[in-house]
């Protein structure tokens, strides 16, 4: 039941619990921030069975832990160590570059990344039980959420005004499952939840995404590399709760520190960008 | 069959919307609350499920606690449903969070474990008639102690209470907001003041959420 709230990464026990003391609806478990995998460079893998089980064992929310694109025995392992949630993602080093995880083989439900609605709806085919936008993660910077946030919405409206006959072709062009398709055009929504994530940083980037349509919010370097993270994590779940109230938003985002630096997406190489991977 | 009631739905975090557009499609109003304000002129309140850490957490904040109370002790129709349920009762086993003890039973929070272990169960619910119920369990809590005021309304397989009410107030482990089958919310707007419950009523789908 994550809706209406924000998903936080940690790296070990004592951010887990100032995570769930802030509101967090549940904790990602990682050994590294986004921003510190891009900065280190090398092989980004799953975290160790050690620190996954510390995470666990500290916090009585929910909580996610990534694989690797299209490492289906991470997974497996996650899945026998009872994480509530599996997210293939692309902050990680693809294991494959062609093919994503069969998730319909699974029990754990998984959440996969997207930057459009193509890319969410073969996720949805593969069996993910929730979609997030890619942003670009470690960044800081929420330019690229809120494109896909917007690619998704678009191409949702688009979709539910054209008449059944014009469907395959629609599926197509998306690349995505006909069946899917339809059922999207009909219902003019995805048939999951679908939150935002990649370069939150501060309580207006959450209330920005939760106000294009995204019904929860990940938050991963935007919270332990900010200069106050304690206050920032509990400024950020009241941003999420109260999203259209802006006097509430001013309200809480007064005395946070610093946030995190962030960067310039135009001044990362392209062969480093993190959400063109998996597609 | 139009009724203006106005039921409000406490929506700090958790599947809000799910439990508003069942209430609209059984022709009510429903209020999103997220500060004390937003109780006003209410008939009644649904807290949703989510995670009980943070509700509990926010409903501090915002110091929705005492009106929440308040608007229980009036007579008023609350319903709490998974993490709702933990906020109405009495005690929980665990340390956090800290319940609002509206109701007397006791409660246990992920008592079948993580989400892994979230199952689908048929029940019978008293009050409903004979057609049975398709209830959805989350990481949900179960009732470990009912008190004497407390009727059991539904009961899981191996006798645990996982349906619970007391005078205007009910609790509920699974999820009903989640299912297209609406007789749980309409039972909930007749406690409201709305029109008196048929267990005969022909079932009819929720529309999907647009």
């Amino acid at each position: 039941m994550l809706k209406g709230g924000a998903v936080m990464d940690v790296t070990n026990a004592e951010q887990a619990r100032i995570a769930e003391d802030a509101g967090a609806v549940s904790v990602m478990a990682l050994e590294r921030v986004p921003a510190d995998i891009r900065r280190d460079g090398g092989v980004a893998r799953m975290s160790s069975p050690e620190k996954i089980r510390e995470i666990i064992e500290t916090v009585s929310i929910p909580v996610m832990a990534k694989v690797r694109i299209g490492h289906f025995v991470e997974a497996q392992m996650l899945q026998e160590m009872g994480v509530d949630f599996v997210d293939e993602s692309e902050v990680l080093t693809p294991a494959d570059e062609e093919n994503h995880i069969d998730k319909h083989a699974f029990e754990v439900p998984f959440v996969c990344g997207c930057r459009n609605l193509g890319e969410a709806l073969r996720r949805i085919g593969e069996g993910a039980a929730l979609i997030r936008t890619k942003g670009e993660a470690g960044s800081g910077n929420i330019v690229e959420a809120v494109r896909h946030l917007r690619h998704i919405g678009n191409a949702l409206r688009r979709l539910t005004i054209l008449t059944d006959d014009e469907l395959m072709s629609a599926a197509k062009e998306l690349r995505a499952p006909y069946e899917l398709v339809r059922i999207v055009a009909r219902e003019g929504r995805l048939p999951v939840p679908n939150f935002a994530a990649g370069g939150v940083a501060t309580p207006a980037d959450a209330a920005l995404c939760m106000q294009l349509g995204a019904e929860s919010v990940f938050v991963g370097s935007g919270i332990f590399k900010s200069t106050d993270p304690a206050q920032r994590a509990k400024a950020i779940v009241k941003a999420v709760t109260h999203y259209r109230d802006p006097a509430m938003l001013v309200e809480v985002s007064m005395g946070l520190g610093e946030p995190m630096r962030g960067l310039d997406i135009a001044s990362i190489p392209e062969a480093e960008l993190l959400q063109t991977r998996g597609n | 069959m139009f009724v203006q009631l106005n039921i409000g739905v406490l929506a700090v975090q958790g599947d809000f919307a799910e439990h508003s557009h069942v209430l609209r499609s059984v022709g009510v109003t429903a209020t999103e609350v997220r500060l004390p304000k937003h109780l006003d002129g209410l008939d009644g309140l649904i807290i949703p499920g989510g995670e009980s850490t943070t509700l509990s957490r926010l409903m501090s904040l915002y110091d929705l606690r005492d009106p929440v109370a308040e608007l229980a002790a009036r007579g008023q129709a609350v319903w709490g449903t998974c993490a709702g349920m933990i906020m109405l009762a009495n005690e929980i086993t665990e340390e956090d969070p800290v319940p609002m003890g509206l109701m007397d039973v006791g409660v246990q929070r992920n008592a079948f474990g993580r989400q892994v272990d979230s199952f689908e169960q048929n029940l019978l619910i008293q009050g409903l008639g004979d057609r049975e119920y398709h209830a959805i369990f989350i990481r949900a809590p179960v009732i470990t102690r009912v008190g004497d005021a407390v009727d059991v309304l539904a009961s899981l397989p191996d006798g645990r209470p996982v349906a619970v009410q007391q005078g205007k107030m009910m609790a509920t482990s699974f999820h009903p907001e989640l299912t297209a089958d609406a007789r749980i919310h309409r039972y909930f707007v007749s406690l409201a003041g709305g029109p008196p419950f048929d267990p005969e009523a022909p079932l009819i789908d929720t529309p999907r959420v647009r």
